[in-house]
């Protein structure tokens, strides 16, 4: 039986980026909110500070900062035909927890979709027909375009103080930035980071190449930065311990160097640390969310009503709160109706490997958002004709550091082991770089996410089941991009190269990307989209799901960007409209 | 619909959500904090808490000598075996030198060991290969399971001589079998074995010398990485120059102590201190 | 008051047997908070004021810091209760809210002025750790407009706790002597030579802002010893109120009218941050100042005669070498390896007065236990210094210390091994302190449980987790 405590205004249910960012937003406009976040109190000083963050076992290899899989994990298989057994030790991905969520350990690479990425059906359809997407892929119009979310952008890199050089400005092409991208109506709050060598090197091959090399659009600071909220950020220090890790030192991007601050002083906001949420309750309509079931460090159960909730947990775990909470239809991938779970999407990576004999890089030198990129590949940059794929990837040299149980290339035909493959870790070590891609994945009718029926968490609530592989569209666009960033690495002229195209099932075990989405996505139909434009629940008009799991596919960009404009749209739509007038703000 | 959001008007700062009903007027206090197990909480707000002294700082390996997991024939077969994984050469020592058994044995005595933070649930069924690590055994249990095994395998083939007495191309024969799977051994996964050792010899030999291995930063100095320091804002243009600083781990180095020309350390007075 | 008769009374206080000699330089001050966390958070702790009187009143309050003192951490402002440790033993702040009997609501504007003024409240001495020999300067007119504004808060019916001194100094009456020997009493007079402004200034600085209560060293009996007026105070609990005479190394005469201004005002520029009790007094007193009030304040500091220099001892180069090594690894994640820091986040290092104060106290506690700059609303993030008590040997913090003081153009004595141990021990800092909601409960494991080492998750769950949710098998 749980307690059931005095109702708030607005509950806010994960307390990352997302979560932090509602909070403000709601706080601003007079209301009174309660987070309610399942682990502890985090800050610079006193949880990652740089008397002990830079430590590669603890974080990268013992996953200090991310959830603990013996609480809560999920399970997995490839497709429908296989039984799905749990993800017993983290590996592909790293969902955080505690205050600030996987915005702790992010890498600060902040991007902007391309304008074709938010309308990618209308898009394809219009320059290759309607037949160039194939049947199962299940991709959608986000329902927003890029012009929607040009100020929301804009927003959040002000917030952070990205450092970056402009490629479209108001759309004059500007030397030295993407020219790719949307039109943004200003520069960049700082100047791109300093380049070690590596990305250098890549980008003057780039190039040399005809391509179109820019720096890393980075929340890893190049200088000092206050920010609108009068919060503050120092300058990266390029110490290599940053993705995966918390930063020691205020210059990387997260709710707690950008936003708290101010929010934790105002007397209409409450935190409530170690609190799962463990459902989200109705009204006897169905329609009307009113409160939320969570338990506390001590297995006690309280049930917190509010007037308007937002989930703004990890994108899989928005998902399993409203499968466990028998909201929206489950989809059912046998007859592709039904939403809920529907176009989970991930990322498609690989990497190439350039030795060299001549050049000291300092590979350890490095800063999660540090590094050149092309972008000629990604989206619909370049012309698909022919190539029997849709979408692409940006590759580049990313130099995050290299930590070395982690980093220790070896050429190709080195052993695993052995006097050997000592020898040539301490031969290669610094002087080696890594061009890796990183690839979007068209959603598809069999990757989904749905409840396990044989699995459970240490509450007995039903793991979430996530079924999932690449499809012959990602395997072909991965193999195209790992060429051409194979033809810059030689182009970079190393002693050798080595290619890892990873083709193949999609893997647990080795890291590839936290970027899990979609399985709440946002869309213009109920039928096809669990929230609408606005990220506003179509079946319960109070609830609003923030975050990567409203992605109806994965562009070929990190996340982050595009999910804290996404909030920062919705919320400017709370704003404006649902609090003048409560419900639905898109009429079906 | 009437919702209380149409009271918002009465609602500004100054009321406080939450179990503890209204709030006084925000007092200058530190961040609120209601008590661990008082309340539904524990509650923050009014600050961002902070607290005199404190940090999440690493629990170092215990500095006993000996090992506190392996027995002695374990820990016999472990050096060796760790030994060929990495050996010492000309390049200067090796997996031995860096303490990687006194590392691997404190990690299995610890959370790691015992996969504290590892989905340990069942029920087990045989895996794909995608679907990473699903024995049933923690990492100490498959140490544990796997020397005794493979030590009873090698003493049957060779004459009641255990693996650690084998002469070095016969130890890297058996590695070899069980990476490749050649040497499966019913009951035991061996190859999830010989994974976990490499991996965990690797971490012994490139992790922070603060949980027992990579002894003198053996590992670092062997690669040149620098370790655990955090201003590399100086070196990041200055391409294609060597890096000019010793490796640091997160309790220090050598040259935090005061020495003598000798190196030796040095007594310093304190007369003239304040 | 005559020399001798004060020569008199302090002789016969030393014949009451009082402990003198380990009470000599050691203050009754803001500092020793035996609270811990000191308050923090710029927005509320006033309440709004409406009326103008009431208003000019509040601005009192705020030149006087009177907050600071008399609001435990996290309760109604003005209420009183917050222990202060002084040497003399713990005196706990006056509830000053108009309640009838826990506050001063049966208080008249005279007993008020009084108690500002002399010391006394109607039912009796007030102890000096009230700062009535500075707020004696505070005019008629002013001590009824914060009287005025003190009678509208919100009453608090919560007593104050009494202050738990030992004998003789449980005896107020003893008080009188003080007085009689270190009070001097009535308003401020300005100095017709000197402009408004600096006069100004002066009233504040040596009235309500009462400055010297903290940065001037105190004599065994808790009264400033004026002749080296703002050369710095000890202040207990580790704690060196920093010489602010015009001093170039170890002063204010460094810093630009402007650094100081930003200083008052935000609590940051490039040199120093203010934690800790200074925190307080620019998160609840300088930053809520008129800019003109500030600039007086900074006028008037000027022009006090700066403390003489002195010539430091040269440190051992071998510490020095330690000393760059630890600051290299370890100090300049934030400082940088050139010690300019980040303007207003990581203080300056060259040049900087804290760095090389002859009492190297604040510098020691601050590498053991680390710092968090109090938030203003100008500057919100409150940076923080990590502690290094478990990282650094006392060798190593000495030697760091020494190099910091001593490099860049620094000078400062060298800082002793001996004394980091005894500071160590004194913060308690020789013991580990793990940040507050860190998990150790496994009885019911939370997301961020940690469990024994000796217990695998398998025992870790709750009885249904690994159990068939529909009844079947995969």
């Amino acid at each position: 039986m749980s307690e059931k405590l005095p109702s708030v205004d607005v509950l806010v249910v994960g307390f990352g980026w997302t979560g932090a960012i509602v909070a403000q937003e709601l706080t601003d406009a007079g209301l009174n909110v309660l987070a309610l976040e399942r682990g502890r109190w985090r800050d610079t000083p006193t949880d990652f500070a740089p008397t002990f963050a830079q430590d590669e076992l603890r974080y990268m290899w013992r996953h200090a900062l991310f959830e603990n899989l013996a609480h809560n994990t999920l399970t997995i298989r490839n497709n429908t035909s296989q039984t799905a057994l749990p993800m017993r030790v983290m590996g592909s991905f790293l969902p955080g927890t505690g205050v600030g969520g996987s915005g702790v350990h992010w890498n600060g690479q902040t991007w902007r979709f391309l304008p074709s990425d938010l309308e990618v059906r209308s898009h394809v359809t219009r320059r290759y027909g309607a037949k160039a997407i194939p049947a199962d892929m299940t991709i959608q119009d986000f329902g927003v375009t890029y012009d929607d979310l040009e100020p929301h952008y804009d927003r959040f890199e002000y917030l952070c103080g990205t450092s970056g050089t402009a490629g479209n400005l108001n759309g004059q092409i500007q030397p030295g930035g993407n020219p790719f991208e949307g039109a943004r109506k200003r520069a960049y709050p700082t100047p791109a980071m300093r380049q070690a060598y590596a990305p250098t090197l890549f980008a003057e091959a780039a190039a040399k190449l005809g391509y179109h090399p820019f720096p890393q659009p980075s929340s890893n600071l190049s200088q000092a930065y206050t920010n609108p909220l009068g919060v503050q950020l120092a300058p990266c220090t390029y110490c290599g311990f940053c993705e995966k890790f918390g930063c020691g030192n205020y210059s990387k991007a997260s709710a707690q160097t950008t936003i708290l601050p101010v929010l934790m002083r105002k007397p209409n906001f409450t935190l409530r640390t170690e609190a799962e949420a463990l459902t989200i309750n109705r009204d006897s309509t169905g329609k009307r969310a009113v409160s939320v079931t969570y338990v506390d460090a001590q297995g006690r159960e309280f049930e917190q009503p509010a007037d308007l909730i937002f989930l703004g947990t990890y994108a899989l775990n928005n998902v399993r709160l409203l499968l466990l909470s028998g909201i929206g239809t489950p989809y059912d991938p046998r007859t592709g109706q039904g939403v809920v779970g529907r176009n989970y999407a991930y990322q498609r990576t690989s990497f190439v490997n350039a030795f060299f004999d001549d050049k000291i890089l300092n590979p350890f030198i490095g800063a999660g958002a540090h590094g050149m990129h092309i972008d000629d590949f990604n989206g619909d940059n370049f012309d698909h004709g022919g190539l029997g794929f849709l979408g692409g990837g940006y590759f580049g040299v990313l130099q995050t550091g290299a930590r070395p149980i982690e980093t220790h290339p070896v050429p190709e035909g080195t052993p695993t082991w052995g006097g050997a493959w000592k020898k040539a870790v301490a031969a290669n070590y610094l002087k080696t770089t890594t061009i890796s891609t990183h690839g979007g994945v068209m959603s598809h009718r069999g990757n989904y996410l749905d409840l396990d029926p044989t699995y459970r968490d240490v509450y007995g609530r039903p793991l979430l089941r996530m079924t999932f592989d690449y499809t012959d569209n990602e395997q072909k666009m991965a193999r195209y991009i790992t060429d051409r960033a194979a033809d810059v690495a030689r182009a970079m002229s190393p002693r050798e190269i080595k290619v890892v195209y990873r083709d193949g099932s999609w893997d647990v075990v080795p890291y590839q990307t936290t970027h899990n989405t979609g399985g709440a996505i946002m869309g213009a139909d109920p039928k096809t989209s669990v929230v609408n434009r606005y990220l506003q629940s179509w079946d319960v008009s109070n609830l609003f799901v923030m975050g990567a799991s409203a992605f109806p596919q994965n562009p070929g960009y990190n996340p982050t960007g595009t999910v804290a404009a996404l909030a920062y749209w919705s919320l400017e739509a709370v704003r404006e409209q649902y609090l003048k007038s409560p419900g639905p703000l898109v009429r079906t | 619909m009437e919702t209380k959001l149409s009271r918002r008007g009465l609602l500004g700062a100054g009321l406080a959500a939450g179990a503890a009903g209204a709030l006084p007027l925000a007092a200058p206090g530190a961040p609120e904090q209601s008590a661990r197990g008082g309340g539904a909480g524990p509650d923050i707000r009014g600050d961002m808490p902070w607290q005199e002294g404190a940090a999440d700082a690493p629990f170092p390996a215990d500095r006993r000598a000996g090992y506190i997991y392996f027995t002695a024939a374990e820990a016999a077969f472990i050096e060796a075996a760790v030994g060929r994984l990495i050996p010492a050469d000309e390049l200067g020592g090796g997996a031995i030198e860096a303490a990687v058994p006194l590392f691997i044995d404190r990690q299995l005595d610890g959370q790691y060991g015992h996969a504290t933070r590892w989905y340990m649930q069942g029920p087990w069924a045989p895996p794909l290969k995608t679907q990473g690590y699903q024995s049933r055994m923690t990492p100490a249990e498959v140490y544990r399971s796997a020397i005794r095994a493979i030590d009873d395998m090698v003493a049957q083939r060779h004459g009641g001589v255990p693996f650690a007495k084998l002469p070095p191309d016969q130890q890297d024969a058996v590695l070899k079998g069980l990476e490749t799977d050649e040497l499966a051994i019913e009951g035991v996964d061996t190859k999830v074995f010989f994974t976990l050792r490499l991996q965990n010899t690797i971490e012994g030999f490139f992790g922070d010398p603060v949980y027992g291995g990579n002894k003198d930063m053996i590992g670092w100095r062997l690669i040149g990485f620098p370790g655990a320091r955090y201003d590399h804002g100086p070196f990041v243009d200055r391409h294609n120059q060597p890096y000019p600083l010793p490796p640091v781990g997160i309790t220090g180095r050598p040259g935090w102590m005061p020495r003598d020309e000798d190196g030796q350390p040095k007594e310093v007075g304190t007369k003239t201190h304040v | 008051m005559k020399p001798p008769l004060r020569r008199a009374l302090v002789t016969g206080l030393l014949s009451l047997g009082i402990l003198v000699a380990t009470l000599s330089l050691v203050a009754i001050g803001l500092s020793g908070i035996a609270n811990g966390q000191p308050p923090s958070g710029t927005s509320g702790p006033y309440p709004p004021v409406m009326d103008p009187d009431v208003a000019k009143g509040y601005y009192v309050a705020v030149l006087g810091d009177c907050v600071g003192c008399h609001t435990v951490p996290g309760g109604l402002p003005f209420a009183g209760g917050r222990p202060l440790v002084t040497p003399f033993g713990t005196i706990y702040s006056a509830n000053i809210t108009p309640d009838k009997d826990a506050g001063i609501g049966r208080w008249t504007a005279d007993d008020f002025y009084r108690a500002l003024h002399e010391g006394k409240a109607p039912d009796g001495h007030l102890y000096p750790a009230f700062p009535y020999n500075y707020y004696t300067r505070i005019g008629r007119a002013d001590s009824d407009a914060l009287f005025a504004y003190l009678r509208g808060l919100p009453p608090s019916p919560k007593r104050s706790p009494r202050s738990d001194l030992p004998f003789p100094f449980n005896i107020r009456a003893l008080m009188m002597g003080w007085n009689l020997l270190f009070l001097d009493k009535g308003d401020y007079k300005p100095d017709p030579a000197k402009s408004a402004a600096w006069n100004r200034g002066a009233y504040l600085v040596e009235g309500p802002g009462h400055c010297a209560a903290c940065h001037t060293p105190k004599n065994f009996l808790g009264a400033p010893r004026t002749s080296r007026d703002y050369h710095g105070g000890d202040i207990g609990n580790g704690w060196y109120a920093p010489d602010i005479t015009p001093n170039k190394r170890t002063g204010i005469g460094g810093w630009s009218d402007e650094e100081l201004f930003q200083y008052l005002k935000t609590g940051r520029n490039a040199h120093a941050n203010a934690a800790a009790d200074m925190g307080e007094v620019v998160a609840y007193s300088t930053s809520r100042m008129t800019d003109d009030d500030l600039r007086a304040i900074i006028a008037y500091l000027r022009d006090r005669p700066a403390r003489a220099d002195d010539t430091p001892a040269k440190p051992d180069p071998a510490v020095m070498k330690a000393g760059e090594a630890v600051y290299v690894d370890s100090c300049a994640a934030c400082h940088r390896m050139d010690g300019a820091g980040s303007m207003a986040m990581f203080p300056r290092l060259p040049g900087s007065p804290n760095l090389q104060q002859p009492n190297p106290s604040t510098l020691i506690r601050v590498l053991l236990v680390g710092s968090r700059s109090l938030p203003t609303d100008a500057r919100p993030t409150p940076t923080s210094m990590p502690a290094f008590n478990w990282k650094l040997r006392d060798e190593q913090i000495a030697a760091v210390a020494t190099y910091v003081r001593n490099s860049w153009g620094n000078a400062a004595a060298p800082v002793g091994v001996d004394t980091v141990t005894r500071m160590r021990k004194a913060l308690g800092a020789d013991r580990r302190t793990l940040p507050d909601g860190y998990p150790t409960d496994m009885r019911h494991p939370n997301p961020e449980t940690i469990s024994s080492p000796h217990t695998d998750s398998r025992q870790n769950g709750t009885g249904q987790a690994g159990t068939a949710a529909d009844g079947g098998g995969p």
